[in-house]
């Protein structure tokens, strides 16, 4: 038995029991405590696995949730899914314990808080272990509403309102995107499982939902990884509580659409479309990201941007790596598989180095109030072990030894040099651009790392500035960023161990036809001799050195680029143009007016029903059938058609409604002459009674609008209803002419036998389709107790004024 | 022969409701038109009976009764209305 399913589901289980704990044990023990159990017991339960994994066994276990659509609960351990999952419990256990410092349990609704981080943690499991495409996008979307609910945490302020609404329209779009292309791909493979898809990728290339397919699952990677152009909602998302902005912002959520990236490299990497949006949106990112970072002056919307670039670098990294499904086996293909292995290094080391910063940064807002890099400065002597921590994070942020970002940093710019020299998609012309970028990033990437440690915690301290007197954070608050800071330092050292248990693995489920190969094996060495990667380390480090001691000189070139073209500045307006627009728009049409309604209807009623009858050759008359008509029918038709037009040109309105009556008593001897004595009946007598009616509503018009002329002229009325009545005559006629079945009106004429009944009409009435007439009496009943409702509530309603 | 003659009389009940016809339109006061209204509920009546005669049918008789109840209850309610104003006079009780 495999307790993979259950364990995903534990933090879900355990989010209902959080409320009771919380009211039970508050203030009295923090509910941090009991939480923190959870990822701790996941954490343990999902390293046993990690031998198994290194040696190329995968795990996959299926629960059945709604088989005969296809959609199981399917879970699926591999490389690339372990690694995940250790670091989704893992950071969450460091931030756990973290927030259980940072959030006060006297003034927080920590209930609130563990609730919702608990269910962000199960769809984050959920995601990454789920083979089915549509538990998938499940899971996804859960991830989704939950990070809403944790950015909004603080609801009484409105920055948090409005940045959880900003990352919840922008990632429900891209989850939306997604789950299109997830069932073009279903479409496509007639399966919703990733691996079974893996092993058909030969049928989908050739298939014409390949390419958007492809696209829609890329945007919704994109959005949710915080890409070039979504990346506007990452920045805003800060506003949340600490702890969430180091697990979600930094961690785990974000990294999702690396996974889907990853994950999917397999099915479609190998195309050149693949390689060039993966990897050039990622080299965009990265630049975008990196040179942003550098103005911001709050130290999280730093840490955002720093994000958002370092995921373009794992983006791009994963771009390039999916080169070598398109050479197949060989050395070639080795050479890209580096790339590959360098985005998943570089995924690992930026949560461990990226998680601490973002504690760090929450210690300094708690500890002196502020997060502003303007405000801060001197805590070096106040705050020893902040600061340390804080040059661990950030010298391997900047890609320095001996942190495990210099590694990753080698390791990337050998993939973008390698890719400068592919000689497939194009990449003689554009290739040399990959190298160069990636370099003037990480020289953007090392000044805004030197703005973080040097401007907070050197320069002259400013007491006055601060909320509260600058001091160091209790050491159950930095403990989670120590073992993370000394994670970066250990994995610099011992790069290998992280290699062959996680990283191979890992590239293996991401280039499965490499690992029948053999698999990779290379070596990550934090000394490789005098090469280029070196030689532009070194150029980074010097130009960015630099720029840095110069920097108040050329900062002021920000100002130059215009705001207006701002990512955010562009979605503000977007979102406010789209607003107008549709108000304006909805205006325009929605008059209020009935008339305008009427003329909506009736014109779609003869664009559809005539455009119908007309495209499809529907007009066919059929005379043959036809009675011959005699002298009084012409007669009262004639008659019909003068009362008709009397209708339309009186002056009066007593001529008009004389007129009606006139038409419906016509119509009643039109029945006595096609001999339905019935119908003829009723029509007299309601004809009779809807003209009195009409005439009492005449009576009460008020004085000022009694004697209106006759009716205005109007060409559009004029022909909108010639054309309803062109188009309802002509769907009469051809129903006429075209005579499929016989009438089964023989059946009714034996109404004695069947019913007892000589008259036939009463019959039909009341016993073959007395339901009808049931209703239709029930329809009678509703109008007669309206209509005295109306007139009753009426004068109620003038009582009570 | 029949027949010939029936038609006949029902072109002349058809004459005879165009001119009631022409009163309705034209006629100078209410009571004319009411009047009018009347006669031509009349010579509907004779139609209706001519047609089931023709028609060789007795299931258009209960028509002309109520032609006939109809007409008569419209004529007392216009005639109620020109009199005192309105058609169902309230009793309040208070």
């Amino acid at each position: 038995m495999n307790w993979l399913p259950i364990m995903i589901l534990i933090p879900f289980i355990f989010a209902i029991f959080v409320p009771l704990i919380y009211k039970l044990l508050t203030p009295r023990i923090h509910t941090g405590w009991f939480v923190l159990f959870v990822p701790l017991t996941l954490f343990i339960y999902l390293l046993r696995y990690i031998p198994a994994i290194a040696k190329g066994k995968t795990i996959h276990n299926t629960v059945p949730w709604i088989p005969s659509a296809g959609i199981n609960y399917t879970t699926y351990l591999d490389g690339l899914g372990l690694i995940f999952g250790l670091l989704i419990t893992g950071v969450g256990a460091l931030v756990i314990l973290y927030s259980i410092y940072y959030m006060s349990k006297h003034r927080e609704a920590l209930h609130n808080f563990y609730v919702y981080l608990l269910l962000f943690m199960g769809a984050m499991l959920g995601l990454v272990f789920s083979d089915n495409i549509l538990v998938l996008y499940v899971f996804w979307e859960l991830t989704s509403i939950s990070s809403f609910l944790l950015i909004a945490y603080w609801s009484q302020r409105k920055k948090s309102r409005q940045g959880a609404l900003k990352s919840m329209l922008i990632t429900i779009f891209g989850g939306l995107a997604m789950l299109a292309g997830f069932i073009m791909l279903s479409m496509m493979t007639n399966t919703y499982s990733i691996r079974e898809m893996i092993t058909q990728v030969d049928i989908m290339t050739a298939n014409s939902l390949f390419l958007p397919a492809m696209i829609l699952i890329l945007i919704g990677a994109f959005t949710k990884s915080a890409q070039f152009p979504f990346s506007t909602w990452l920045p805003d998302a800060m506003e949340a509580p600490t702890p969430i902005s180091a697990y979600l912002h930094s961690a785990t959520m974000v990294k999702a659409g690396i996974y889907l990236v990853a994950r999917f490299t397999p099915v479609f990497g190998g195309s050149s479309e693949w390689f060039w949006i993966v990897s050039g949106v990622g080299m965009i990112t990265l630049l975008y990201g990196s040179v942003n970072a550098v103005k911001q002056t709050d130290l999280k919307a730093l840490l955002a941007y720093s994000t958002i670039s370092q995921l373009g670098l794992i983006m791009s990294l994963l771009g390039l790596g999916s080169a070598a499904m398109y050479f197949g086996h060989g050395d070639e293909s080795t050479m890209y598989a580096v790339a590959v292995l360098a985005a998943i290094f570089h995924l690992i080391n930026h949560s461990t180095f990226k998680g601490s910063l973002f504690m760090v940064v929450g210690i300094i807002d708690h500890e002196t109030g502020t997060r502003d890099i303007r405000k801060l400065g001197g805590l070096m002597h106040l705050m020893p072990i902040s600061f340390t921590l804080t040059i661990i994070g950030s010298f391997s942020m900047a890609g320095l030894p001996p942190f495990n970002g210099f590694l990753s940093k080698e390791l990337f710019f050998t993939g973008v040099l390698q890719a400068a020299h592919l000689n497939v998609f194009n990449m003689e012309t554009f290739g040399m651009l990959f190298p160069v970028i990636a370099w003037v990033a990480s020289v953007f990437t090392f000044i805004y790392c030197m703005i973080l440690v040097f401007k907070t915690f050197t320069g002259k301290y400013q007491p006055k500035r601060l909320e509260k007197e600058a001091h160091e954070a209790p050491i159950g608050m930095l403990i989670p960023p120590i073992i993370l800071a000394s994670l970066v330092i250990a994995i610099f050292f011992f790069p290998n161990v992280v290699s062959k248990y996680l990283l191979q693995p890992a590239v293996v489920a991401i280039l499965p036809d490499f690992a029948q190969n053999g698999g990779a094996h290379v070596q990550i060495s934090a000394w490789h001799g005098w090469n280029t990667e070196l030689f532009m380390t070194i150029g980074v480090v010097a130009l960015g050195v630099f720029m840095f001691i110069f920097l108040k000189k050329w900062i002021r070139i920000y100002g130059i680029f215009p705001q207006a073209l701002t990512l955010d500045h562009l979605y503000n307006q977007g979102i406010e143009k789209i607003e107008s627009i549709s108000y304006r728009l909805t205006n325009r049409y929605m008059t209020g007016s009935i008339r305008d309604y009427l003329v909506y209807i009736f014109t779609f009623m003869i664009l559809m029903l005539g455009g119908a009858i007309w495209l499809l050759n529907g007009i066919s008359f059929d005379s043959s059938n036809d009675a011959p008509i005699n002298m009084y029918e012409g007669g009262l038709v004639a008659g019909m058609v003068i009362a008709a037009c009397t209708v339309l040109f009186s002056k009066s309105r007593m001529t008009s409604l004389i007129a009606v009556g006139a038409l419906g008593y016509l119509v009643s001897m039109l029945f006595v002459i096609f001999r339905a004595p019935d119908l003829a009946l009723t029509q007299l007598v309601v004809e009779t009674v809807t003209t009195a009616l009409f005439l009492l509503c005449f009576y009460h018009l008020p004085e000022l609008s009694k004697n209106i002329g006759r009716m205005r002229f109007k060409a559009t009325n004029l022909i909108v209803s010639i054309g309803v009545g062109m188009v309802v005559t002509i769907m009469a006629l051809s129903a006429n002419g075209t005579r499929l079945f016989e009438p089964i009106s023989s059946y009714f004429e034996d109404s004695y036998e069947l019913a007892g009944a000589k008259n036939i009409v009463n019959a039909i009435l009341v016993d073959f389709r007395g339901f009808d007439t049931m209703l239709e009496i029930s329809v009678l009943c509703i109008a007669g107790l309206g209509v005295y409702t109306l007139i009753k509530l009426r004068l109620t309603g003038r009582d009570k004024e | 022969m029949f027949k010939l003659i029936l038609m006949i009389s029902l072109f002349f009940l058809t004459l005879s409701m165009m001119v009631a016809l022409y009163r309705v339109i034209k006629g100078p006061s209410m009571p004319d038109r009411v009047q009018a209204l009347d006669t031509i509920s009349i010579s509907l009546i004779g139609g209706v009976a001519i047609c089931s005669v023709l028609f060789h049918t007795h299931a258009l008789l209960e028509i002309i009764l109520i032609l006939g109840i109809l007409s008569f209850v419209g004529t007392i309610a216009f005639a109620r209305f020109i009199e005192r104003g309105v058609v169902i006079e309230r009793k309040r009780i208070k």
